[in-house]
């Protein structure tokens, strides 16, 4: 089959590799029939995140057709049309049983590895490095999917693939950030980055009752998006300095909550954004916490922090005297998919949102790594790139 | 552990010229010597060949040499550990002699059921992953065959010495085993729907010596990692009823 392979920094290139097969009697096979690339699929595309091996298959989000059925998995047959979840898990164990399911305890091979790092290990994920299972990913003609009886949502209305496909992870992401801020009638939630899944924490935290949404980024495009789809207030960071900006607009109180939906690679005007950077450049930190730094700052005393970006190693000048004296609650990880993802299938069958709106670039697999370079380099507007298998 | 292994290796030669000293008995065993003195002589000769010569290797791989031909160890001394008195065709190991491995799981399943799986012997190869066969001889004994470093297998035969269903079994090896070893397993119910949990305790002699497990453990080869994993993995067939597995799948 054809498969996005990493083989390293800005390296990735479609490839012949063996078809996938059943390893284990829960497992299923999917053949592909459209997956995305996703804002942290940049993290590995630019080197960020370690323990990525050369040839490593790519992509944690996808949907297809059941093609195999392992004989331990029941609910599934042949034919089925499913969304993929991005976290694996066994939906057994400890973490499973309390839903906590991106915490899952049986689905990283390689367990030892993150309880090194980490002190204990999250949920295998797919096409997200060795540390995290290591599994190859869905940016490929098929790929296996383990626990096949707990993640894949059916679906079984006629949504199309592009309605459903963001099932798998930004839109139960979004929500999740939304989620975690425990809005109040009368909230103001800031959210730092528009790309696809802060676009998703808009809609949600108007779902979940936030009277203001304040979205905050950089490229026109994005912001946007999000003042014309999401109906979100917006901040353009080069043009306003975003504090003052988000004290003026609250009455010097503060966001009663703040999202961070950029993560490990913030960029950002500020001196300790230029420090990250030069640190960044020379070896010396993994994380550039800026947009973090700028939410904590910037949150109401008493409020919440909910961290939807990806970090992976340590994080530096991060002001925590400020988070402790200002009583702020924090809420972060990898999303509990499946709390989700049927819930919000509802929602977009009821017509409360329409996830396609978000797409701006739809390539063939073959030129997979065509669609990394633009979405790297934000090229041609960039927010959202789908990428279909068997396409020309 | 490692470091201060070291350290104390690389002072020796300095404590050589101190006089009036007590005599220096020999704590090393045979084959530990050897490989000693191989090693030494190896990373000595490295450390003096080419241009300059490398003064940290020179200086281990000289006290390395030197502990091997005189089987003294200082570092050994200072632990209380000796192992050049023989070792007897043991039964498996003796009071405060050999390395004890113990770690901890818990594990959401009830204690019976953990018990019953580890107890049938022919579940253990596919949990301890250098494990390559269990046979039962009979209802207490069974013969065990092991992978070992460069391609080797070990083998040697055990017997349980205490079992309480659904606590605890214990186990030993039999004389005339390649492997001398003894290990419990315990199964501890937890309040709160919170499962089991499941302690292993392992005493084994390490083949090349204390310092040569020491050395396994820093690099993850040591039964310590192996002990963690498979026990990780006991935890894994327990509850999803599969060993998570990336064997076999496709990549570029």
């Amino acid at each position: 089959m054809k498969a996005l392979c990493w083989h390293g920094k800005k390296d990735v290139r479609v490839e012949n590799v063996p078809d996938p097969k059943i390893l284990n009697p829960r497992d299923c096979i999917v053949r592909i029939t459209a997956t995305a690339i996703c804002g942290s699929d940049l993290h590995l595309y630019n080197g960020n995140i370690p323990t990525m091996q050369s040839g490593d298959i790519l992509g944690h989000e996808f949907m297809g057709e059941v093609v195999e059925v392992g004989r331990e998995v029941k609910n599934l047959s042949v034919g089925d049309r499913v969304v993929v979840p991005f976290t694996i898990c066994c939906g057994r164990c400890f973490f499973c049983q309390r839903e906590l399911w991106s915490l899952c305890d049986n689905s990283n091979p390689n367990a030892e590895l993150p309880a090194k790092l980490y002190g204990d290990s999250p949920a295998g994920l797919f096409g997200y490095s060795h540390m995290m299972g290591g599994y190859a990913g869905g940016q490929a003609e098929y790929a296996r999917v383990p626990y096949a009886d707990v993640g894949p949502l059916k679906i079984e209305n006629g949504f199309t693939d592009e309605q459903v496909l963001f099932l798998s992870d930004i839109f139960p992401t979004g929500y999740m950030a939304a989620e975690n801020c425990n809005i109040q009638p009368g909230d103001t939630v800031a959210i730092w980055g528009c790309g696809p899944v802060a676009q998703f924490a808009i809609h949600s935290a108007y779902f979940l009752g936030a009277e203001r949404v304040i979205a905050i980024d950089r490229f026109p495009e994005r912001l946007e998006l999000a003042r014309r789809w999401g109906k979100a207030e917006t901040l353009n960071y080069e043009e306003v300095d975003v504090f003052e900006a988000l004290k003026e607009m609250t009455g010097g109180r503060g966001p009663d909550a703040c999202i961070d939906a950029v993560g490990l690679e913030a960029h950002g005007t500020t001196i300790d954004a230029l420090y990250d950077r030069a640190k960044h450049a020379t070896y010396l930190g993994t994380d550039r916490p800026h947009a973090l730094r700028q939410a904590i700052f910037a949150c109401r005393k008493g409020g919440t922090i909910s961290i939807a970006g990806v970090y992976g190693g340590f994080l530096d000048k991060l002001p925590f005297g400020a988070a402790f004296n200002k009583g702020l609650k924090f809420a972060m990880g990898q999303t509990h998919m499946l709390r989700y993802m049927r819930p919000l299938l509802e929602r977009i069958h009821q017509g409360q949102i329409d996830p396609s709106h978000l797409i701006t670039h739809r390539l063939p697999l073959d030129k997979a790594d065509e669609g990394y370079a633009i979405f790297n380099d934000k090229q041609d507007e960039c927010i959202k790139v789908v990428l279909k298998p068997g396409a020309n | 552990m490692s470091q201060s292994a070291t350290a104390g290796l690389a002072m020796e030669p300095l404590d050589f010229q101190t006089e009036h000293r007590p005599a220096k008995t020999t704590n090393v065993s045979g084959m530990e010597r050897l490989a000693s003195a191989v090693a030494g002589g190896v990373l000595a000769g490295w450390s003096l060949v080419g241009g300059r010569p490398r003064l940290l290797p020179l200086a281990i791989g000289g006290s390395l040499l030197y502990r091997g031909i005189s089987g003294h160890c200082s570092l050994y001394r200072a632990l209380s550990i000796n192992s050049a008195r023989s070792a007897s065709p043991a039964v498996g190991v003796r009071a405060r002699h050999g390395c004890k491995v113990e770690h901890r799981l818990a594990i959401l399943r009830p204690a019976d059921e953990l018990y019953r799986s580890w107890r049938d012997v022919a579940n253990l190869p596919r949990i301890l992953r250098h494990v390559v066969r269990v046979e039962a001889i009979d209802e207490r004994r069974s013969h065990w065959a092991a992978q070992a470093p460069l391609g080797a297998t070990l083998e040697w035969d055990a017997e349980i010495i205490n079992e309480r269903e659904p606590e605890l079994i214990a186990w030993r090896s039999l004389s005339g085993s390649q492997v001398d070893t003894a290990g419990s397993i315990h199964f501890q119910p937890l309040t709160h729907g919170r499962g089991t949990l499941v302690t292993v305790s392992l005493k084994y002699e390490p083949p090349g010596g204390k310092l040569t497990a020491a050395l396994a453990e820093w690099t993850g080869a040591g039964l310590e990692s192996r002990i963690k994993e498979d026990l990780r993995r006991f935890k894994n067939l327990a509850e999803a009823g599969e060993i998570p597995t990336i064997e076999g799948q496709p990549h570029g």
